[in-house]
């Protein structure tokens, strides 16, 4: 029973982070929005002009604009695939009862909590060095040729690296769905005869749907904008191998102070996260009612 | 019945796991004991696992060369400050929509957790331009200000999960019984809601310390986290791996075990209460 009073004071009490929120997307989002039609770099203080939708029309025919956008979806693809397969696979595995179990769920959920610069160097300095990494090493061990990973394969490091981090993730996610699975309708069905791989598909891949929905979406999220990965191993390099669209508009905001182009991919990438975001958004909503 | 599980077939388990464990794990492995390496035995050809003079020389010569002991700070400050404020803006909201929950709550919660959904790098240029025109930029106050809002939704919606969760039945009986407001916070609802707070504020903290994209953009010399700061390493005049490592090892030690000691609160909090 909400009277009158305690309602105003519900509302007094939101207020705050109401407004706070709200002042933090819109204000910047419609700032952005402006300089997008801008011409305005900070270089040339004093030179804004009006320029309609040039910056859009500059930012998207620019060859490595279609380089960015590429590998933004070979990136979050890609580490979707590996992320949540391996995970899956994973939190099957500790699952199962075995000797030592917990100590090797934290194992495997460490990464997660590694800070992406401290992760981005390791991977590059003492994994993926072609003279002095551990990978050289194994691969000269095995009489192969050792490869110079950030410079041969920047995207395919990448992917690697930031698959090391959100693996651990999707298992832990998926782990813990697993473990709400109604054990007694697992004896049933295989009380019935029903085979290990059919259980599989028809209770715990439909247990899971939801767990493994949302640890995409989110990962999807986070993934869209990777950023200190690229930045401290490989800069986007060689030329655009390795630049994604967070990274371009990083370089055309603070390297070449041109807003106006920033801004513009920028509402690009506003676009983009929303078209993930409104699924999400839906998916969770709907998780709210029950 | 217990389902019964062969003896071998745990065996296996027990190697399979370990191994995909231990092999997930390496990396960090490795950062730690390259940490009390020489420089010279860091680059090792062929490595050098455990049989090697451990040294601490590191630790003291990252903080002797850098000055490492403020970028902790910075760290400390930030994660900490904008917990502590983010608490005070989230615990109001959440108390509110949880226990007086009008027909907008749940529009007002998914508007909340569709900002966070805002990629950064799409208010960068006016979040720097702000901060610069206020003489912000590379300030403990901008980060703690921008850790804040970034993660306001997060805690919002997780305080909400849990006050949810506490009976408002509990409340009526208090009333019955002639507890005031204020009495009926302080030994009704607060010892029962201090589980969720800590919760919260534990993931608030994790997610804060390891925020790399304003940390890396707003930050130079002088408020630079650790993200931020493990980043100048990205450059070196020569190779110090035993350095970084060692820079490293400290930067993730602490939020390490406090991750480890709040996985569940963790799933529930990154998962917006979708997954428990």
């Amino acid at each position: 029973m909400a009277t009158l009073h305690t309602q105003s004071t519900a509302r007094l009490m939101m207020s705050p982070s109401v407004i706070l929120l709200l002042a933090w997307m819109l204000i910047p989002l419609s700032m952005t929005l402006y300089f997008s039609f801008l011409r305005y770099n900070l270089l040339m203080p004093g030179m804004e002009e009006w320029t309609g939708f040039f910056n859009y029309q500059y930012f998207v025919t620019d060859p490595a604009f279609t380089a960015a956008l590429v590998n933004t979806l070979v990136l979050v693809a890609s580490v979707l695939v590996i992320s949540v397969g391996g995970g899956l696979l994973m939190a099957l595995l500790l699952d199962q009862p075995f000797f030592g179990r917990g100590i090797v769920r934290l194992l495997v959920i460490a990464p997660f909590f590694v800070m992406p610069t401290v992760s981005a160097l390791v991977w590059k300095n003492m994994l993926m060095h072609p003279v002095y990494g551990l990978f050289a090493w194994v691969a000269r061990g095995v009489g192969l040729e050792p490869v110079d990973w950030l410079s041969s394969a920047p995207l395919l490091s990448i992917i690697l690296i930031v698959s090391w981090q959100w693996l651990p993730f999707a298992a832990l996610i998926l782990l813990t769905a697993l473990q709400s699975l109604d054990e007694e309708q697992m004896e049933a069905a295989e009380m019935d005869g029903a085979s290990a791989l059919r259980r599989f598909v028809h209770i715990t891949l439909p247990h899971l749907s939801r767990a493994i929905t949302v640890v995409i979406l989110i990962e999807t999220i986070f993934l869209l904008s990777v950023f200190a990965e690229i930045l401290v191993t490989t800069s986007g390099g060689p030329g655009y191998d390795s630049t994604n669209l967070s990274y371009l508009i990083y370089t055309q905001a603070l390297l070449q102070f041109d807003v106006g182009g920033a801004s513009a991919g920028g509402i690009i990438a506003v676009i983009l996260a929303n078209i993930v975001a409104i699924f999400l958004i839906r998916l969770i909503g709907k998780n709210l009612e029950t | 019945m217990a389902r019964t599980v062969s003896t071998q077939r745990k065996a296996a388990v027990t190697v399979l796991a370990w191994v995909i464990g231990l092999l997930i794990f390496f990396p960090i492995l490795w950062t730690v004991l390259t940490s009390f390496k020489t420089e010279g035995e860091a680059i090792a050809n062929p490595p050098s696992f455990l049989f090697f003079d451990w040294t601490m020389e590191n630790y003291t010569e990252v903080q002797e060369r850098s000055n490492y002991l403020r970028h902790v700070v910075n760290s400390v400050a930030i994660s900490f400050g904008s917990t502590l404020i983010g608490l005070i803006i989230a615990v109001p909201a959440a108390w509110a929509m949880a226990f007086s929950p009008t027909k907008r709550t749940k529009g007002i919660l998914m508007w909340m957790l569709s900002t966070k959904m805002l990629p950064a790098v799409g208010v960068l240029m006016p979040i720097y331009l702000i901060f610069r025109d206020l003489g912000l930029l590379d300030t403990l106050i901008a980060l703690i200000i921008v850790m804040t809002m970034v993660n306001l939704p997060i805690m919002v919606w997780m305080l909400y999960t849990y006050f949810k969760e506490i009976p408002a039945d509990i409340l009526e009986a208090a009333r019955m019984d002639g507890a005031g407001l204020r009495q009926e916070i302080v030994y009704v609802l607060a010892p029962m809601a201090v589980p969720g707070i800590a919760s919260t504020c534990l993931l608030n903290i994790i997610l804060a310390w390891n925020e790399a994209f304003w940390s890396l953009n707003l930050t130079a010399a002088s408020a630079a986290p650790l993200t931020a700061f493990i980043a100048s390493y990205s450059s070196p005049e020569g190779l110090f791996w035993a350095k970084l490592s060692a820079a490293s090892t400290m930067a993730i030690a602490p939020i390490l075990v406090l991750g480890w000691f709040s996985q569940r609160q963790l799933v529930r909090g990154l998962t917006f209460g979708a997954v428990k």
